[in-house]
């Protein structure tokens, strides 16, 4: 094959069976993945303009007629129901949450396991580490309720013998703000290490050596060595995270909430499950889900493009 | 002579915060698993922290005995294995072809792919569209609409790229056509990547509960994990009536327990032994592209 291509000169024509003959295939082999993505990503792109016309259980989303206010009625109708104000506030607060409390952590633990010099302990601590992030957040949800219980659960029964009173963790709004948040850092906290560490072990052991010559401690070598060397981890995996401040999970509110605390735990997702699928306000819950989209791509670009203009690597 | 020391009480530092980290992670698992196996007076006196009294299996019998929760765990088995097949046979003839430079169209179709990652309809245009596909209830649901996930095409393809092209070309001039390349080089070679991708969508499976809450009514089909769910929050709903006075059957929490190992120690079995290949799947996601 490959020397009668040498030999002659190839018309197009015969460039291009060449071409099909010898990759063909391979387009064959992508079909299905991009008929996938057609069907069940971009498809359901089309249905956005539910959100902007009258919801008809009867009509394709193309045939239904226009909302009114120029199609903007239900984006209005949002932003006036209380319900998904709080969600709204929810959403960013226990996300920013999250990003305050919840990305240090990891970075420290990766800190905290470089230094651990003892080969096996270092490992087992790992694996320990990581079991949570194979918890689904039922199971941590079911953990919580009987680890977290006013009366029967072991962390207030500890605290009783202490001598303090039982805290209501998972029963007051403001103590339940606190256990998400932590149950958050205690199911990702490990498994997070894994980036960093990879990026740790890439640093170049003569660095150390030179900070060492130069009279630098423990601590010192940690804050002009280690850090400095995964800043570029620590950014883009900053950018993801300011990228998400509006986006939602949905299992872990759902699955840690209960009626006591709905004020602080109903957020963008599970308005939307609550207001959609259970309530059936399509258009509605449509253009909510439009909105934290679009403010998704706005924020993750924003951080890509600042994060470039300081000199940093961005991700797009 | 004060470096020393200081070295000394920093080892003793960071030695004592893993073990505190340590006992974070698995006391709520050892006490779940102590209060699985106490019987239900003992629970109720509040007796049972880490070590079981007056052990007995009577929940897990009582659970192996129930045909509700011997068939959901047979069905999110069966499902799960289902998935894993499905999901694996997608990411590799996506990630695969993409792997070949000399594709043309390549970047685009990348795009296309990775563009979903970034922009996404939203639940309820899915839920519509799932309708509209008449999907709604049916096993399928659980199955087909999110068994390729981009973010792991992505970790396979960048694995199959660190595989050396000279490998193909000479694959190539023994006549061997791209199919035929995948399966005698790429993937014998691949065996980390496949077990960890196997592992993040079987743990995705296993632990999902939202699409069947969403699309599936049928609680024939229901998963594991959203039985599990509807048990624990309707006796946590017990659990908030209880400061007001009522008494909630002992019996139940134990059970309760139960559930959750059941549930859980499956994952606990296999994640251990996957280690060393999640780690290199999870480095290579964050290699940029």
């Amino acid at each position: 094959m490959k020397s009668t291509g040498l030999l002659t000169v190839p018309s197009k024509k015969r460039k291009f069976s060449d071409y099909m003959h010898r990759y063909g295939t391979l387009y064959l082999l992508l079909a299905l993945p991009v008929i996938y993505f057609i069907i069940f990503k971009y498809i359901p792109m089309t249905y956005i303009q539910i959100a902007f016309k009258k919801y008809n259980i009867f009509k394709t989303p193309w045939e239904m007629p226009f909302a009114d206010k120029n199609g903007f009625e239900y984006f209005i109708k949002a932003f006036a129901n209380r319900d998904f104000l709080y969600a709204l506030r929810n959403t960013l607060m226990l996300n920013l949450l999250d990003l305050i409390i919840g990305f240090p952590a990891p970075i420290l633990l990766a800190i905290l396991l470089n230094e651990l010099k003892i080969r096996w302990f270092k490992r087992f601590t790992q694996t320990v580490a990581y079991m949570p992030h194979f918890l689904s957040w039922v199971i941590i949800a079911g953990l919580a309720l009987q680890l977290l219980a006013p009366t029967t659960g072991l962390v207030n029964i500890v605290l009783n013998n202490l001598g303090f009173e039982s805290v209501p963790f998972l029963n007051k709004s403001e103590n339940w703000v606190m256990t998400y948040i932590f149950l958050g850092i205690w199911q990702s906290i490990g498994w997070n290490t894994i980036i960093y560490l990879a990026a740790i072990s890439g640093i170049n052991p003569e660095l150390y050596e030179a900070a060492e010559l130069d009279g630098a401690g423990r601590i010192r070598k940690i804050i002009h060595v280690t850090l400095p060397s995964i800043r570029p981890t620590i950014i883009i995996l900053l950018i993801l995270s300011l990228g998400r401040i509006l986006g939602s999970e949905f299992d872990r509110p759902y699955a840690l909430t209960n009626p006591l605390v709905l004020d602080v735990s109903n957020v963008i997702a599970t308005f939307v499950y609550t207001y959609g699928i259970r309530g059936l306000q399509f258009a509605l819950t449509t253009a909510v889900g439009l909105f934290q989209s679009v403010v998704c791509v706005i924020f993750l670009l924003s951080a890509n493009y600042i994060s470039k203009k300081f000199g940093e690597s961005g991700i797009i | 002579m004060v470096q020393a020391k200081n070295v000394k009480i920093g080892d003793i530092v960071v030695i004592a915060l893993c073990t505190l980290l340590i006992l974070v992670c698995l006391l709520p698992i050892l006490n779940i698993l102590a209060r699985s196996l106490s019987s239900s007076e003992a629970l109720i006196r509040n007796e049972v922290t880490l070590i079981p009294k007056d052990l007995n299996f009577n929940a897990y019998k009582m659970i192996l005995e129930d045909a509700k929760y011997t068939w959901s765990l047979t069905w999110t088995a069966i499902l799960t294995v289902i998935c894993v097949c499905l999901s694996l046979f997608m990411t590799i003839i996506c990630a695969y072809p993409l792997t070949y430079k000399k594709l043309k169209g390549r970047k685009i179709i990348s795009t296309f792919i990775v563009f979903t990652m970034y922009f996404s309809a939203g639940t309820i245009p899915m839920y519509l569209l799932l309708g509209d596909l008449n999907m709604l209830n049916k096993p399928i649901v659980l199955i087909v609409p999110y068994s390729l996930n981009v973010f792991y095409m992505i970790i396979m393809r960048s694995f199959l790229q660190q595989i050396p092209e000279s490998l193909r070309e000479s694959a190539e001039i023994d006549g061997a056509g791209p199919i035929r390349t995948l399966f005698s080089i790429y993937l014998p070679l691949s065996t980390p990547v496949i077990a960890t991708l196997c592992l993040f969508y079987a743990v995705g499976r296993w632990n999902g509960f939202s699409d069947a809450l969403m699309y599936m009514n049928d609680r024939f089909y229901y998963p594991i994990q959203l039985l599990l769910y509807n048990i624990i929050r309707s006796i946590s709903d017990i659990e908030i009536t209880t400061q007001e006075g009522f008494s909630p059957p002992g019996l139940t929490e134990s059970l309760k327990a139960a559930t959750i190992m059941f549930a859980t120690i499956p994952i606990l079995i296999i994640y251990p032994g996957l280690q060393k290949y999640f780690i290199t799947g999870v480095t290579l996601g964050a290699i940029k592209e």
